[in-house]
């Protein structure tokens, strides 16, 4: 009996076409392996190698060096460590503003387009994918335009007596900028004084600078588009009984989207968030096409500090390490992302409140539970 | 389950496989094609790799490499690379490197350490010819490396007409420190600021040197970063900055120096030779004469950038590339190339030729004598782009504090 399911649900009656599945797969598990668990596996050997840049990382004369370039970018004490602690200081402020203001403005606009009642919706789905399909590169330099000293932005901002800060050579943390305003240009001691990755609790506390924030706004413009795609599938995909049954119970329009459309749609919430977090992690294109790092290193990320030390400098062992760290953090970030949005069971305090009272707590709050419930019913019941 | 692990072993063992097979598929991989102090020499035809500034250089390098090649009948293609360093990185890396190219000082030592060099400069017939202190830029280790290329040096450059709105003649060009913020206080008008540079140590490393600082001594060797004289000429600066007659050109709006003086946002800035180039494209109008920076407590003082001509240890045909070089460097050839995209001849037998054929642009070339050159020493470039990131908020910051940190990272490397 139990040979038999074994049998079935391995090989199956087509047990004779094995050999044929593999011919067909083949040239795409080659592909993979050349051009990605190969060069994954030699990158993983040259973080931990003295490997020059010349020649073959597997010739004789490349050494095994164990974790030091991992240590001279986590506790080098050097350069090298303040640079990779300034990069990811950028990154995270990147990511930590990005990714909810993407997810945000893209559901806005998939719930906007998605409304049977808007006239010509195909031209603003259109409208709002554009910046998605447009090169980064290409993206990159029109921003670079609008956000100069005396570009578009400014001008506009002039129009409301704004004057406009120099975006992309303004060095300066939003969050500093925001202190200084009400006089705080300097941290307190106990923030200055200690420091991590080279970069002190302070300057950790700094915010994107305005020529980070200016690429934030960039991030959010060309990637809502795509992500507003996936949420417009999903929700053309959920059913409208359960949207039904809300309006019968009473739920008003802001309910709805909160209680009933949006629990129904974490799946893709969850993808739209892996995918925006990865993304962010990855930062490349716009620092290498725009601004190379400046203004002050601000728009330094890891990414780009792994190319640079690696091409520039010929540290390879180290620049491959800074991958696989990025590597590790995104991994991290991505499992724990997936336990906060995980399925949970329905918790006690929101069962309580569909269930009749247990015995145990009916003494005791029998009149209170009576009279929510009452409250409850005079809420449903149409207003005269 | 059983079977599930077999599986993994078996693609395992062929991703292993094709490892070993990818990695053993280089050919060049195993050669090792330079021998000791002996040229390899072979019929291959050269490649010449270079970072052009535009079609001007691309051409002119065009035509000089053609015209070697037929007279020496050995094959030379030149190659206008897109981004020069991730592809001679790329070439090293491949060991299929292209034979001649373009080197920066910041990338000698990168290279050079990690054998990808060949160091050629004591066989050059026209060794003695080139300026001493450019062949100390491409010195490391104890062996000079490769040909400078060419040079430039930073010199004060004036627009004229504003000069002369301001009530200022010839005699009043600075001379000290003094006279300059006095001549930058009284050419600072609303319109425009008396002297606009980029807020960048490859600028402002003018005023160490005139302080009689720099940032490591001439062998890049050990790390003089903090030294009395930088901290006054930083000082000297920040005064200026202060005062609002010196300002940063992206402060004024300007991606560099050169762009807020075509502009006339500025009525002074300090930057190189390649600006007139730049001044006749963009800003046509704009009259402009170029004076020597001024003397600090030092004396005269100005920086120096060059490039060289690097030959690839792993190149095929060495001897045939210590030839083009050679001719490439000749009196003769680098006249060609400063008439058609304007450097400076890096040997000192064309000066006075070059001296004759531009002489609004001597001060230049006069700098040869005294001009420092940047740290070239392995990860200094790190050091001067940190440093950089703390010079564009000097006027905030303590000099000492600046140069302490620049100091620290500098030793770090020397050690």
């Amino acid at each position: 009996m139990h040979a038999t399911t074994k049998r079935s649900r391995r090989s199956g009656i087509r047990r004779d076409e094995t050999a044929s599945g593999w011919l067909f797969a083949a040239p795409m598990l080659i592909l993979l392996a050349v051009f990605l668990v190969v060069p994954v596996l030699m990158a993983l050997w040259v973080s931990f190698s003295d490997w020059a840049g010349r020649g073959s990382p597997f010739s004789g004369d490349v050494h095994f060096v164990g974790f030091k370039n991992y240590q001279a970018l986590l506790a080098g004490g050097g350069l090298a460590e303040q640079d990779f602690g300034t990069a990811l200081r950028n990154n995270a402020w990147y990511v930590v503003l990005v990714v909810p203001l993407q997810t945000a403005v893209s559901l806005f606009l998939a719930v906007l387009v998605n409304r049977a009642i808007l006239r010509g919706r195909g031209v603003f789905r259109t409208v709002f994918y554009f910046p998605s399909v447009t090169s980064s590169v290409a993206m990159t330099v029109v921003w670079l335009f609008l956000f100069s000293a005396s570009g578009a932005v400014n001008t506009v901002l002039s129009w409301v007596g704004v004057n406009g800060p120099n975006w992309f050579n303004d060095s300066t943390g939003i969050f500093h900028n925001l202190l200084a305003a009400f006089g705080v240009s300097h941290g307190p001691e106990f923030l200055t004084g200690g420091e991590l990755l080279g970069v002190s609790w302070w300057g950790w506390l700094s915010g994107p600078s305005v020529a980070m924030s200016a690429f934030i706004l960039m991030a959010v413009f060309t990637t809502s588009g795509t992500f507003m795609l996936l949420f417009i599938a999903a929700l053309q995909n959920l059913a409208g009984d359960i949207t039904e049954a809300a309006i019968m119970d009473g739920a008003n329009g802001w309910q709805r989207f909160w209680r009933i459309t949006i629990p129904q749609l974490r799946p893709t919430l969850f993808t739209v968030l892996t995918l925006g977090l990865i993304g962010c992690w990855q930062v490349f294109d716009q620092v290498y096409a725009g601004t190379e790092g400046a203004p002050g290193k601000t728009t330094l990320t890891p990414a780009y500090l792994s190319y640079s030390t690696a091409f520039n400098n010929q540290q390879w062992g180290q620049g491959a390490a800074i991958a696989f760290i990025l590597f590790v953090i995104i991994v991290v970030f991505t499992v724990l992302q997936r336990w906060i949005l995980r399925e949970r069971a329905v918790s006690k305090r929101h069962i309580r409140l569909y269930q009749g009272p247990r015995p145990s707590e009916e003494g005791a709050n029998t009149e209170t539970l009576a009279a929510r419930r009452e409250t409850t019913i005079k809420s449903r019941e149409p207003r005269p | 389950m059983q079977r599930s692990i077999q599986r993994w072993f078996i693609g395992g063992a062929a991703a292993m496989a094709a490892s070993i097979a990818l990695s053993a598929c280089g050919s060049g991989y195993t050669t090792s094609p330079q021998k000791n102090g002996t040229l390899t020499s072979s019929n291959t035809a050269l490649t010449v790799m270079i970072g052009s500034s535009g079609d001007a250089e691309t051409a002119a390098v065009k035509s000089a490499v053609a015209d070697w090649s037929k007279a020496s009948g050995t094959g030379a293609t030149v190659v206008a690379a897109s981004n020069l360093g991730q592809q001679l990185s790329q070439g090293f890396a491949a060991r299929k490197p292209a034979d001649v190219f373009y080197l920066s000082t910041d990338a000698l030592a990168g290279y050079a350490s990690n054998g990808s060099l060949l160091a050629y400069g004591d066989q050059l017939t026209n060794k003695d010819d080139f300026y001493p202190s450019l062949v100390k830029s491409f010195t490391y280790s104890g062996k000079f490396y490769c040909a400078p290329k060419d040079f430039s040096t930073l010199q004060l450059v004036i627009n004229t007409d504003i000069w002369e709105k301001a009530g200022l003649s010839d005699s009043d060009l600075p001379t000290t420190w003094a006279q300059l913020a006095s001549v930058s206080k009284k050419l600072t008008t609303p319109e425009h600021v008396g002297l606009g540079i980029s807020g960048e140590y490859a600028r402002i490393g003018s005023f160490m040197a005139q302080a009689g600082g720099s940032l490591m001594n001439d062998e890049s060797t050990e790390a003089t970063a903090d030294s009395d004289a930088n901290i006054k000429a930083l000082d000297y600066v920040k005064d200026l900055l202060a005062a609002g007659d010196l300002k940063y050109a992206k402060d004024l709006g300007a991606g560099w120096g050169g762009e807020a003086f075509g502009k006339g946002l500025a009525a002074m800035t300090i930057e190189g030779n390649w600006i007139t180039g730049a001044l006749r494209a963009d800003y046509p109008n704009v009259k402009y004469k170029v004076a020597e920076l001024p003397a600090g407590p030092a004396g005269k003082g100005t920086l120096q950038f060059t490039n060289c001509w690097g030959i690839a240890a792993d190149s095929p045909n060495q001897a045939a590339a210590l030839k083009l070089v050679e001719q490439l460097t000749s009196k003769g050839e680098q006249l060609a190339f400063s008439k058609a995209f304007g450097p400076m001849p890096s040997v000192k037998s064309a000066a006075p030729e070059w001296k004759s054929a531009n002489p609004a642009l001597v001060p230049f070339l006069a700098a040869a004598d005294y001009a420092k050159g940047v740290p070239a020493g392995k990860g200094s470039a790190d050091v001067v782009t940190e440093l950089n990131s703390k010079l564009e908020t000097l006027v905030t910051s303590d000099p000492q504090t600046i140069l302490g940190a620049t100091q620290k990272n500098l030793e770090a490397l020397a050690r």
